[in-house]
């Protein structure tokens, strides 16, 4: 049968979605610090304040006598992303990999006519990406070069790594890497292959894509389980310290690995999904509930680290 | 973790006032709990005539005051005479009065009355003892032999009465039985001797309801009081308690017709049996009872078929709340479908699907043409939002001139939701292909079509007018769905590869 009994789910601990947004995000994430995740161009600059390394920014749009200053701001440049400060799900991003003689490429080779790119961020000012179509500003980014080791386990998109951190904790660890399936975006509901992540060593342990189970990447056939990620300690106190930044107690990070600049927070997600548990092939309650059992700690970032190395393992 | 025991409290409240509300309704307002409910209802009319002697005239009728029949409409007619009907407690009596009445004269009463079910009838004060009967000498020792008699063979009011109408309905007579009989009717001797015995007892004058009789008269009766209830005796028949389709007429003991001023008074009665809507009679009922008076019935009818759409609306948010906790079914736009639903009770089913798809499509591809103009998303919006007013004029038109009065409905749907939805699934056609907009704008569908069949529902309609308390029922169920942690259905599926190795 293709459909598991609530009691065996309930017993290997899976988070359900409406346990995760009552018991979870809506015990520990205050309302009124949702903006700090939410906003993107919030969370960079308080994450510039909190010493937490993000990729450079180029541009801020937040009106729209302002896109036609795009091409100058780009210029010199290999590529550059585009996003909403707002938006959600990966909805509304735009990476630009090349750009010859003022033509934009996608990581596809597709080209981007300028009209085009003006229409995109225009939608982008409009809401039309943003949470209940509120109006928006566009963030230009800078291209991340993404370190080599991942190389032939992603198809054109930059891989990056979700953390779940918990009470500053984190509890749970998982790479994306983009397919062709995903349209190199890394988001598993898009296509893109999920692979879990061992806290403890930053080694593979599982993969999935669109929930079922796989073990070779689709397009390049490596063996998923076989990736480590280099940096892992520094990805892990990005992820823990994000929480004193936030102050979201249930929180999903996103991070990129650069070639040159380390580990780079991308987002904050106050509403991170369940597929990453999928991806671990474990449930994630137990390790909710033992920091939830835990007394209230003053530990530092670096002894949280420490402290999830031990206990959340494999 | 904060306690929920206030949460559960307010739940259980609300479902117990929403349910125990719905249950009042129906058993004190006799509003039917099913639609479409059929009770019987009596049409009397009383035909009092006399002959006038050319003085004034004063006419004095009692109207029916019976607990096991309620009066839906009454009216009377009487030209050329003065009317007032008193509502002297126990005693409502009509007045009709003429400053000078020559001839035949023709009164009319009409009466409608609907059943209640009630057929004991129940005193709560206890009457007064009456005066005890002074017989004539010639009877008296006769009267006294028979009342001590029975009364050695009984045990109570009742039994006494019981046994006092065997023998004067017997078919062999005592003596001093026949001797009382002919001078009195069978009704008076009962009656004289129980209140000779300081037993409450009246006569009372019943109307036998036959469908289409004329010309019937009101039989006596004679009400006992025993425990606290007015036991009736038909001293005709010699039965006891009431039977079946008996419309008592005049109970308090005063006489049905007193006329002042005229001779060869008479009142006749004839009447008619009808049915008709169970939930017309019990409003009808409500307003004689001014029971209206904070109620949606009040309301002018537009203003009510109005209502009748809005107080729908909970239904479907609630099959929503349902699909997407429970069941965890993707919708585009959270109440979307709420509204297409609406918009298929005015088209059908049938008819609303094919609109919409014929809609939405025709709206993609012109979409897909503004998105090429690079425009502003407002305006986009504004534009997909005439855009869609054009093609429902030009579908309403199409259908009108084929002869498809069914598609003229087609104007009910939501232009600006309508709107939104292409904008939408353009995006997401753009973006994620149009395999996602087919399993959204399914989704949607889909959900749409079940809240259609919960609101189309002609119980559900009738529920939710009708008995007001079942949105707080609803209401204790959302908030109960909105405490609701465990699985959705569709995440047994999703999350199967967690279930099977340990």
């Amino acid at each position: 049968m293709n459909i598991a009994w609530p009691w065996e789910l309930r017993a290997r601990g899976v988070l359900n979605m409406n346990k995760r947004n009552i018991d979870y995000i809506g015990r520990y994430n205050p309302r009124k610090f949702y903006k700090r995740v939410d906003d993107k161009l919030l969370t960079k600059q308080l994450a510039l304040a909190n010493d937490i390394a993000v990729p450079d920014l180029i541009a801020v749009v937040r009106e729209q006598h302002e896109i036609v200053h795009i091409p100058e701001r780009v210029k010199g440049r290999t590529g550059f992303v585009i996003k909403p400060a707002k938006g959600s799900g990966g909805k509304g991003i735009l990476v630009i990999t090349h750009i010859e003689q003022g033509r934009y490429y996608k990581p596809s080779g597709h080209e981007v006519s300028p009209s085009e790119l003006d229409r995109h961020v225009s939608n982008i000012l409009s809401g039309l990406f943003s949470l209940g179509g509120k109006p928006d500003v566009a963030i230009v980014e800078g291209l991340i070069e993404f370190n080599p080791v991942f190389d032939g386990y992603s198809h054109e998109g930059v891989p990056d790594i979700r953390l779940i951190v918990f009470k500053g904790f984190p509890v749970m660890g998982m790479l994306r890497l983009s397919t062709a399936a995903s349209d190199g975006k890394a988001n598993l509901h898009q296509g893109a292959v999920g692979v879990g992540v061992d806290i403890a060593t930053g080694k593979g342990l599982h993969a999935v894509q669109f929930d079922a189970p796989i073990e070779f990447h689709p397009d390049t056939v490596k063996k998923l389980t076989d990736i480590v990620v280099p940096h892992w300690d520094s990805l892990l106190h990005t992820a823990s310290s994000a929480f004193e930044m936030c102050e979201m107690g249930y929180l999903g990070t996103d991070m990129v690995l650069d070639q040159t600049k380390g580990p780079l927070l991308l987002e904050l997600n106050a509403r991170p999904g369940l597929a990453i548990q999928i991806a671990n092939g474990k449930g994630i309650l137990p390790r909710l509930k033992h920091v939830e059992a835990m007394s209230s700690h003053s530990m530092t970032v670096a002894e949280r680290v420490a402290y999830a190395k031990i206990h959340f393992n494999g | 973790m904060h306690s929920r025991k206030p949460f559960y409290i307010l739940v259980a409240l609300l479902f117990i006032v929403g349910l125990s509300a719905s249950i009042y309704r129906g058993v004190k307002h006799q509003v039917p709990f099913l639609p479409g409910e059929q009770v019987q209802s009596w049409a009397v009319d009383a035909k009092i005539s006399f002959d006038g002697t050319g003085d004034a005239a004063e006419v004095s009728f009692s109207l029916p005051q019976d607990p096991a029949y309620e009066v839906l409409v009454e009216n009377a007619s009487s030209p050329g005479f003065g009317l007032s009907v008193s509502d002297a407690k126990d005693a409502r009596r009509a007045i009709w009065s003429i400053r000078e009445a020559y001839g035949s004269q023709d009164l009319y009463y009409k009466v409608t009355l609907v059943p209640t079910g009630v057929t004991q009838i129940h005193s709560d004060d206890i009457p007064s003892q009456p005066e005890p009967y002074l017989w004539p000498a010639t009877e008296k020792s006769a009267a006294e032999q028979v009342i001590s008699e029975t009364w050695s063979r009984s045990a109570s009011n009742l039994s006494f009465a019981q046994q006092l109408m065997n023998a004067i309905t017997a078919t062999k007579r005592s003596q001093n039985m026949e001797l009382l009989l002919s001078s009195q009717t069978a009704t008076q001797v009962f009656l004289h001797m129980l209140q000779t015995k300081g037993i409450p007892a009246r006569e009372v004058s019943g109307l036998y309801l036959e469908d289409q009789r004329r010309r019937q008269s009101l039989s006596p009766f004679v009400e006992v009081f025993h425990n606290g209830e007015w036991i009736l005796f038909d001293l005709v028949k010699g039965k006891q308690g009431r039977p079946e389709n008996l419309l008592l007429w005049e109970r308090s003991g005063h006489s049905v017709l007193d006329v002042m001023g005229g001779v060869n008074s008479q009142v006749h009665f004839s009447m008619l049996q009808d049915t008709r809507s169970a939930l017309a009679t019990s409003i009808d009922m409500m307003m004689n009872n001014n029971a209206l008076d904070f109620s949606l019935y009040q309301l002018p009818l537009e203003e009510q078929s109005l209502f009748k759409g809005i107080l729908l609306i909970p239904i479907g948010v609630l099959m929503v709340v349902f699909l997407r906790v429970i069941i965890g079914v993707k919708t585009s736009g959270t109440f979307m479908p709420v509204l297409i639903a609406l918009a298929f009770i005015q088209t059908s089913l049938v008819t609303g699907l094919v609109g919409f798809l014929l809609i939405v499509a025709c709206g993609l591809m012109i979409r897909s043409y503004l998105s090429q103009l690079n425009l502003l998303l407002i305006s986009r919006i504004s534009a997909v939002i005439i855009v869609v007013i054009g093609i429902i004029g030009v579908f309403t038109l199409l259908s009108y001139k084929f002869g498809l009065s069914e598609g003229l409905t087609i104007t009910f749907f939501p232009m600006i939701i309508l709107a939104w939805t292409i904008e939408r699934m353009s995006i997401l056609w753009e973006e994620e292909g149009p395999k996602e907009v087919i399993v959204q704008g399914g989704g949607s569908l889909m959900v749409a079509t079940l809240a259609y069949l919960a609101m189309s529902a002609s119980w559900v309609q009738h529920w939710v007018f009708n008995f007001l308390g079942i949105h707080l029922v609803i209401l204790a169920l959302v908030l109960l769905m909105g405490q609701y942690t465990g699985y959705r259905l569709l995440e047994l599926k999703r999350f199967k590869p967690l279930a099977g190795d340990a």
